[in-house]
């Protein structure tokens, strides 16, 4: 079945509430959504920023894939997964998932399958930006 | 043949472009490409992993690349 799928990678800022908004539908009673967020540690060094890039057209394929996938094993109304890209600052929103369903349990479940399934096979790359240097993260063991 | 290869991340740090024009011999598959970009650059064997994309798709060591393929080479992707 076709669902309502907004995927989006941007250079704007992503804007949760109008998310919320486009995620809606009549018959939904939850609405869940999660934002990934520019950290402003990692272990203890402090980050000034995060660079992202991505593979565009293959990140927009991959992620309409686990869009998919998050379908055929929750009762899903409507997805949205938006993902910046660019130099970000810390606090600034880096990923929006949300996705509508007619119960919470499963709003909760696709919404982190679809997280983590996009933190493995999406190609967007993150640089973290330090006070004392600069580093493509997970990239060595 | 010619394949040129796009390259992101801390790949594109390695090789020092954005793309690479690479000379291999017709029929020439996947784990071939890995191969020869793995001896001529050898930080790559550094790496967590290591993918080649065919057309927007993971591609496996078996498949066979061609000229007019757009191929991409996917260090650890580290998105969200």
């Amino acid at each position: 079945m076709e669902i309502y799928q907004e995927i989006h990678v941007t250079e704007n800022a992503l804007e949760v509430e109008k998310a919320y908004v486009n995620v809606q539908a009549g018959n939904t009673g939850a609405v869940n959504i999660f934002v990934g967020t520019v950290r402003n540690k990692t272990d203890s060094r402090n980050v000034v920023n995060l660079e992202y890039e991505a593979y565009e057209g293959m990140a927009i394929k991959e992620m309409r894939k686990i869009a998919e996938e998050a379908t055929t094993k929750w009762p899903i109304e409507k997805i949205i997964i938006h993902h910046r890209v660019g130099k970000l600052r810390v606090g600034e929103a880096t990923v929006i998932i949300a996705v509508s369903t007619p119960h919470r349990h499963d709003s909760f479940e696709a919404c982190r399958y679809i997280i983590d399934a996009l933190k493995k096979s999406v190609p967007i790359w993150k640089k973290e930006i330090f006070e004392d240097g600069e580093e493509w993260v997970s990239a060595h063991p | 043949m010619k394949l040129s290869v796009l390259l992101f991340g801390i790949a594109r740090d390695i090789v020092g472009d954005r793309n690479i024009s690479v000379d291999l011999p017709e029929n020439e598959n996947v784990a071939g490409l890995l191969n020869y970009l793995r001896n001529k650059y050898p930080s790559f064997n550094d790496l967590q992993s290591l993918f080649v994309a065919v057309n927007d798709t993971y591609a496996k060591s078996e498949q066979v690349l061609h000229e007019d393929d757009e191929i991409a080479l996917i260090p650890p992707v580290s998105g969200g």
